[in-house]
């Protein structure tokens, strides 16, 4: 028996053991990336099945920062309502999924948010059709809404706050949304702004489509990783601080290699050229520089995913740097 | 060694000792599965608890026929109305499917080819089909129908469009409750009419029309009446209003999707176990009532049925249990029932998933259980009685 019960301590203890995610990642070979199902511009398989996107490229280089290579790097697919379980029982390492940042899910769901890669706001989507201008004139509409989301509890205080009436629509895929709108089973779809253009992209004719001016809620969005492993929360912070920082300081995968000869000391710091960082963080010395030269600096990925060159046409707005009029800021790095 | 020997050859020693030693395995892997979970809980900062019971929702639910669900009700609030929506969809589709089931059976015995032949392919169609293709089919099916600005319309009081089947909806007046207590009492007085007429039967053998005089009771008399006190009833009528209809009663496509597919799912078992349940009825009980001189409907309703019912019965009572358990899968089309209102969107919104879940599944427990207490009281009253 009592060897039995040893067993039991033992085997408790096994799948209890999972502090130190770095070593786990480092050991496995290959980092388990949570994304969505499939959004354009942040998360969703290019022509060539590559995954591609903002959130994409968030896990990339992670990938990069631990294995200095962009291709170490496995996505999983996860809805709004499995991400979280998915997340905390270890099937990933790290989420990097549209998702906003709240006190409950930082507190009460155990994880940690390490900072935010996109600054979006709810919004409406409806067909032009319906001669709609504003939001507070859906009194009575049927809305298509993802369950399990922020957006989900927004919805319902923006209609409660301005009394007027509607239907919800629950539906679980951005897909799903897009096929219940298209049909006419409902009269509005709202996600976060930046989840309604790339649905308006995505429709045969998006010059049908309108996305209403109201901005009802904030939803700064960013990777997040499970509470109490604050070693691999670093990891993932200044992976993406660096591209932040990088592009603050005019690196870009361009002129990395270059720049490596600068005299702005922290352009130094940033590409392991000075300092330690690297093995503060257990990664190599040139982890920052790798994320440069492979993902490029935030910048690039923004304009190569959703800017307004895509077919996704966000401008920078608040996702612009602080020093252009925009809300991204990054700690300095030293 | 030898009287430990003699120990285990004893029949009842090893029997108490295996089953001991199971129960008590069975208990360590319990209280090891429970202790894992606190512990890994524990571990991930995760809180547990039920509080998350009694705060706001904050999000709606349209689809709460029973309840008029606001946003600021609670994750409770929520786990009624799933409930009732779950109650709804499984009460809506085992009826329906014991009617298709039976009606089905019966056509598969008959002895029009095309009908056996038509029944037959349904059966082996829907049955090995999987359930949610044909839930998620039958919902394609449905959005694909007009959009509501197109609705069609029938005599100008129900329109379909993909939105659903909106239908007026009566508006009981003062006076009204006068005609629901004669259905009421109808039903009594029916009902006393038949204990009455059995008796008579038994003791002087005269009949007595009991069917026709019930269907007086209950549908003429209280439409008598309702006429004489000035018809206090009236219809709110559907009417296209800005984005959807307003006024009336609705059918969401959701619900239908899950109704016709559970039921058509269910009717093609029940529809097996009617057939086998008619067959194994020997011949000679037919044959035996033919020679008395019994009319053809009731060597069926009074010979042929109540024996077939005691084999009907028992895995009826599965097919219901399994029709109820199948309406979870309503969460492929939003269906607003337990599994996606309480165990989906509240699991997600409070991350509470554990409690969540144990609530959910102890309410199938309950629901399944009931069904079996009351079909096993039934199939009890239907069995063989030794005299």
């Amino acid at each position: 028996m009592k060897k039995l019960l040893s067993i039991f301590a033992v085997t408790v203890f096994a799948f209890s053991a999972n502090a130190g995610t770095l070593d786990d990642v480092k050991n496995r070979g290959f980092l388990k990336c949570g994304v969505t199902t499939g959004l354009a511009g942040f998360a969703a398989p290019d022509d060539s099945g590559e995954w591609a996107g903002l959130d994409a490229d968030m896990c990339r280089a992670v990938a990069v920062a631990v294995f200095g290579d962009r291709s170490k790097v496995e996505f999983i697919t996860t809805t709004g309502k499995s991400r979280f379980p998915t997340l905390a029982s270890g099937e990933v390492d790290m989420l990097a999924r549209n998702t906003t940042w709240t006190i409950s899910r930082d507190v009460n769901l155990g994880f940690e948010f390490v900072g935010v890669n996109f600054y979006d706001g709810q919004g409406f989507m409806i067909p032009s059709s319906l001669g709609v201008s504003s939001a507070t004139e859906l009194d009575g509409a049927t809305v298509c809404i993802q369950t399990g989301t922020t957006t989900e509890l927004n919805l319902a205080d923006f209609f409660r706050l301005n009394g007027i009436s509607y239907e919800a629509l629950p539906i679980e895929t951005n897909d799903e949304g897009k096929e219940n709108l298209f049909a006419g089973r409902c009269d509005v779809y709202t996600t976060d702004a930046s989840g309604l253009s790339s649905t308006r992209a995505a429709a045969a004719d998006p010059g049908k489509w309108l996305v209403l001016p109201e901005i009802i809620s904030k939803e700064p969005l960013g990777p997040l990783v499970r509470h109490g492993d604050h070693q691999w929360g670093d990891v993932v912070r200044w992976s993406l601080n660096a591209m932040i920082i990088a592009e603050e300081l005019g690196v870009s995968s361009e002129n990395v290699d270059a720049q490596k000869s600068s005299n702005v000391p922290e352009v130094l710091r940033l590409l392991g050229v000075e300092g330690s960082y690297g093995e503060m963080l257990e990664l190599a010395p040139d982890w920052a520089y790798q994320i440069i030269k492979q993902i490029g600096n935030y910048s690039e990925s923004y304009e190569a995913n959703v800017g307004p060159d895509t077919p996704l046409e966000i401008a920078r707005g608040l996702n612009a740097l602080w020093t252009q009029g925009g809300i991204l800021y990054a700690p300095p790095f030293r | 060694m030898r009287s430990n020997l003699n120990f285990f050859s004893d029949e009842k020693f090893r029997s108490i000792f295996f089953q001991t030693l199971v129960i008590g395995l069975f208990a360590l892997g319990i209280y090891f599965v429970v202790q894992t979970t606190g512990y890994n809980l524990e571990k991930r900062n995760i809180a547990t608890g039920w509080r998350f019971l009694s705060d706001p929702a904050g999000f709606d639910i349209s689809f709460s026929p029973f309840i008029n669900f606001k946003s600021t009700d609670t994750h409770l609030d929520v786990y009624f109305v799933g409930v009732l929506n779950t109650l709804l969809v499984s009460f809506c589709g085992c009826i329906a499917a014991t009617i298709l089931g039976f009606l089905v059976g019966i056509i598969r015995l008959s002895s029009n080819w095309l009908l056996v032949r038509v029944a037959y392919i349904y059966v082996e169609f829907t049955r090995n089909v999987p359930l949610l293709l044909q839930i998620i089919l039958w919902y394609s099916i449905l959005i694909q129908l007009p959009r509501v600005k197109q609705s069609l319309e029938f005599l100008d009081t129900f329109f379909i469009s993909n939105r659903g089947i909106y239908s007026p909806r009566p508006v009981f007046e003062t006076g009204f409750s006068y005609v629901f207590i004669a259905i009421i009492l109808a039903f009594i007085s029916s009902f006393i009419i038949r204990r009455w007429a059995k008796k008579r039967q038994d003791e002087t053998g005269k009949q007595f029309p009991v069917l026709s005089s019930a269907f007086g009771l209950i549908i003429i008399l209280p439409l008598l009446l309702f006429f004489i006190i000035g018809s206090p009833m009236s219809f709110d009528y559907p009417a296209l209003k800005g984005f959807n209809f307003k006024g009336g009663m609705v059918i969401r496509p959701e619900f239908i999707a899950m109704f016709l597919a559970l039921t058509i799912y269910t009717a093609a078992f029940i529809s097996e176990t009617v057939r086998s349940g008619i067959l194994s009825v020997t011949k000679g009980q037919r044959e035996a009532s033919a020679s008395l001189g019994l009319k053809k409907s009731w060597i069926m309703r009074l010979i042929i049925i109540p024996q077939a019912l005691r084999v009907i019965v028992p895995p009826l009572t599965s097919q219901y249990l399994n029709l109820t358990k199948n309406s979870s899968l309503g969460i492929a089309v939003g269906y607003a029932d337990l599994v996606h209102g309480f165990g989906g969107i509240s699991l997600n919104q409070t991350g509470q998933a554990i409690e969540c879940m144990v609530i959910v599944m102890a309410t199938y427990l309950t629901i399944s259980l009931t069904i079996s207490v009351f079909m096993n009281i039934y199939n009890r009253s239907i069995q063989f009685k030794e005299k």
